[in-house]
């Protein structure tokens, strides 16, 4: 019976090489994707580096909300190629991934949050993403279990209505790419951690490992949560502060809600799973820490913010709790791309609150850059140089629960 | 996770009376290139370790100061003013 099991491995664990063309370092849902559609390119001779298991960083810990109702016109078409990948991506990876395209509401409680909302889907729509604002009675045909505040402070007077956006199983996106790139010839090593990142004459040659050296060409930093540290190995500074974001998950209920529910001024973000239980997540933490506990002042927001929503809740039994790590950037944007005066370093991070939904694009567009050398338009913008040109890509108004710290 | 922090004027105090004023670090001269500015702007160390950040005491004495903090535990090692040395380095 177990070697039934055995024969089914999603990765073979294999022994380490002493070269290798790509090193990604970070197995999560970013190092994972780049090194699936890596082997879809043709670039097979490729490890994947993680300190810890497959997935069980920054990756484990997500909402997992995939949209793309962004603000600026760099990030829209961006997400929208990853929304549109993750459409695809049961298919493409043979995995069912439980991609329940929900819909959403983007809450509004006062003239300018409205204002705010209303700019992001005039981008929207121009860009061909399907968003449109709502009023008070069609958001109560949508969620008729929501109380839109009639009579008190901060009334719901309008929502950024926004169909395309879906929940996904996290995990089943992690093992699927994992089992993608495993089987596309990709290596996979897990608890293998980097302590050293090699450089010679403006490049870079090789990774240590707590298993050995190994040469590379190209290494790749997917680091989520810890990407100052990793990018310190190779000497380059990177505008990060890192913030946990809390996040609960209560007991399982009936079905009451269809859609995912974001208030930018109540500063939480709500909604339903397929098991019944209610998700609820936060802004993050108003101090940098990479320390993953829980602390209860923000957990009594987080609950108190959401009863402002749904009053009926108010006897539900929170199950767990937890805490992911952020890397905020200035502008509430990634970092992708290579670097300036170290050839052969590419990164991928500064992915703050919005990098799930970001992974098969980011993926892609990455190996697509590994593989021929040219950064695709599409990344170009949100390339480290553009804090040193003053081309920030301002998308605060686009990541509202995460925009307080 | 929450923590206490020593106000130098108030005494030890939850984290949420304090707002977060982030990391230290040193203006660049007058002149300087403008690389050396948007470091300053912009980047950080952000070590998953101890560093010197600035804390205000909103909900007390209103009042900014330095603190040495580890950030992977959260632990405050000491708080002191601005142009003093910290406590370890005092005579």
């Amino acid at each position: 019976m177990f070697q039934l099991f055995r024969k089914n491995r999603m990765w073979r664990a294999r022994p380490l090489k002493s070269r290798y063309r790509v090193v990604i370092i970070g197995g999560g849902v970013h190092g994972l994707s780049t090194a699936y559609y890596l082997t879809k390119l043709g670039v097979k001779d490729i490890a994947v580096f993680d300190k810890g298991y497959l997935g069980g960083g920054a990756s484990a810990r997500t909402t997992a909300i995939i949209r793309s109702n962004y603000l600026t016109p760099e990030g829209i078409p961006f997400f929208d190629q990853s929304v549109k990948l993750y459409e695809g991506l049961a298919k493409e990876l043979n995995f069912n991934l439980l991609f329940n395209q929900m819909g959403r509401l983007d809450l509004g409680h006062t003239d300018a949050a409205v204002y705010a909302l209303r700019m992001r889907t005039e981008f929207n729509r121009i860009l061909g993403v399907d968003s449109r604002m709502i009023g008070p009675a069609e958001i109560k045909r949508l969620v008729p279990s929501m109380t839109l505040r009639e009579g008190l402070p901060y009334p719901i007077i309008g929502a950024l209505y926004h169909p395309p956006c879906g929940v996904i199983r996290h995990d089943a996106v992690v093992w699927g790419f994992g089992r993608g790139a495993d089987r596309g010839g990709a290596e996979l090593h897990p608890f293998t951690a980097v302590t050293a990142i090699d450089r010679a004459n403006g490049r870079v040659t090789g990774v240590e490992t707590g298993r050995g050296r190994v040469e590379a060409e190209i290494v790749l930093n997917a680091t989520a949560g810890w990407s100052s540290d990793v990018a310190r190995l190779a000497g380059v500074d990177l505008p990060l502060t890192t913030h946990p974001l809390q996040a609960m998950v209560t007991e399982p209920l009936k079905p009451f809600l269809d859609k995912t529910i974001s208030s930018a001024n109540l500063h939480a973000y709500v909604y339903q799973t397929d098991r019944g239980e209610v998700v609820i997540g936060g802004g993050v933490d108003p101090y940098p820490s990479y320390s993953m506990r829980s602390a209860l002042l923000p957990m009594e927001q987080l609950a108190g913010h959401t009863l402002e929503m749904f009053p009926c809740l108010s006897n539900v039994k929170v199950l767990r709790q937890w805490a992911g790590l952020c890397d905020m950037t200035p502008d509430y944007a990634p970092i992708m791309g290579a670097v300036d005066g170290l050839d052969g370093f590419i990164l991928s991070c500064g992915w703050g609150s919005w990098g799930f939904k970001a992974a098969p694009a980011a993926g892609r567009n990455i190996a697509a850059l590994i593989a021929t050398g040219n950064t695709p338009d599409i990344i170009k913008p949100f390339a480290l140089s553009r804090f040193h040109q003053g081309r920030l890509v301002n998308e605060r108004a686009a990541a509202p629960a995460a925009a307080i710290h | 996770m929450s923590f206490l922090l020593k106000c130098p004027n108030c005494g030890e105090r939850s984290v949420d009376e304090f707002r977060f004023g982030g990391e230290v670090v040193s203006r660049p001269a007058p002149g300087a290139a403008e690389s050396d500015w948007s470091s300053y702007f912009y980047f950080r160390p952000n070590a998953a370790g101890v560093q010197q950040e600035w804390w205000n005491h909103r909900y007390g004495c209103g009042r900014w100061f330095y603190a040495l903090r580890d950030t992977t535990a959260n632990a405050v090692q000491t708080t002191f003013w601005p142009g003093q040395p910290p406590p370890s380095e005092q005579p």
